[in-house]
């Protein structure tokens, strides 16, 4: 059957996705710190006791507002959330897949996997 | 210490971290967060967080590659996703109620498992091929490539397997790790499956899995930029040059150098956890 996609092929575009997701992040993350760094590269870290991240960098829209207003932690944060949707990207791709080839099972597997990520990613409570 | 000197230092070790773990095969990950928790002082609810980015970071890269070379099997990938997702969620809630030192403990432990793991001379058990009720409803059978072409083979144990996973999933959100041990053990062990097809099906699970957690952390604040962008791009170079030179390099000598480094970790994770110093 021509007009269903082989395994071959969604493998294919799961390894092409993959790759471009983790670029794309790296690259965004490689301009937040450099403008960290240039912004506040001389303030002193303090990290041995846990305070928590203020609420400008642990919420997906204060994060891309905080980037628009080019901010280096903000943007550096985008980068890591952009990361950690990578893998969340993929489980989408593959349940798109699953519906082309019209395999129900894994279409609702994929689909319990996908609604986990995505409360996780946008509800980011357990 | 600023900032500028900080990120460098955080940056090379961790670039370090993700060449030794990518050439050995034990992962990037599982050095990160002590070498930020002993090395740096970091505290290590900003290090779980932390190393959850290094880990999705080097498993990514190798995942791209190993699943366009027909090894990795994305159903029962995703099958076991689910449990270990699932795990990962239980884990993030469990985190709050675990104290340091006991987290210390259970890492060091976990890490010493590894090492006396990697150690041990691994034998490739015979490919199944006949058929198995869970295998053959979840459609598991799959085929995998070799020098005689390819290889068709079945896989067991399915619910154990699931069972496994989700302590994988658990223990993966508790420590910041891939968790690669419990994963492989689950799929090379219990449910039998071909050891290039445990291996890269593990990996290509782990970045779905510390996806979960790293978001949950993210939300609650404990993943921080400043320390987690030369975690990420440092361990992420690091990983990627260590797939790049592994074919051609006899890196064989490095083994038991990083098991050294693990195991010294997990002796210094214990000590801090039993006497509560981390």
């Amino acid at each position: 059957m021509p007009t269903r996609l082989s395994d071959y092929e969604v493998d294919q575009a799961i390894g092409g996705l993959l790759r471009f997701g983790v670029i794309i992040a790296a690259a965004v993350t490689f301009v937040g710190g450099v403008l960290l760094l240039f912004q506040h590269g001389g303030a002193p870290v303090a990290r041995q006791t846990f305070q928590g991240e203020p609420a400008a960098l642990t919420s997906i829209a204060s994060i891309f507002r905080g980037a628009m207003a080019l901010n280096g932690e903000a943007i550096a944060q985008l980068g890591l959330l952009l990361l950690i949707a990578t893998p969340v990207a993929r489980v989408a791709l593959t349940l798109g897949a699953f519906a082309l080839q019209r395999d129900r099972k894994y279409v609702v597997i994929t689909s319990i996997v996908l609604a986990l990520l995505l409360y996780a990613l946008v509800f980011g409570k357990a | 210490m600023t900032l500028a000197p900080l990120a460098f230092l955080i940056g090379v070790g961790s670039f370090a971290a993700g060449l030794l773990g990518s050439l050995t095969g034990l992962g990037g990950g599982i050095i990160i967060l002590p070498m930020l928790t002993l090395l740096f002082h970091v505290d290590l609810r900003y290090a779980v967080g932390t190393s959850l980015i290094a880990v999705i970071a080097t498993s990514s890269g190798a995942a791209a590659a190993y699943v366009r070379e027909g090894y990795t099997n994305v159903r029962i990938a995703l099958l076991l996703e689910i449990a270990t997702t699932t795990g990962a969620l239980i884990g993030t809630m469990l985190f709050a109620h675990v104290t340091k030192a006991n987290l210390s403990i259970l890492f060091g432990a976990v890490l010493i498992a590894t090492t006396l793991r990697s150690l041990r001379p691994r034998a490739e058990h015979a490919i199944l091929t006949t058929p198995d009720r869970w295998s053959a409803f979840f459609h598991l059978d799959s085929t995998y490539p070799t020098a005689a072409g390819p290889q068709h083979y079945s896989a067991r144990r399915i619910p154990l397997g699931f069972a496994l996973m989700l302590v994988g999933g658990v223990l993966s959100a508790l420590l910041g790790i891939g968790a690669g041990i419990i994963k492989v053990l689950a799929m090379d062990q219990a449910m039998s499956l071909p050891f290039k097809v445990s291996t890269t099906t593990s990996n290509f699970m782990i970045g779905v899995t510390a996806a979960v957690s790293a978001a949950v952390y993210l939300h609650q604040g404990q993943i921080d930029p400043t320390i987690s962008f030369p975690v990420m791009l440092g361990a992420g170079a690091g990983a990627l040059l260590g797939a790049r030179i592994l074919t051609r390099a006899d890196v064989r000598w490095l083994r038991p150098l990083f098991t050294t480094i693990v195991f010294v970790a997990a002796i210094e994770m214990l000590y801090k956890g039993f006497t509560g110093t981390i």
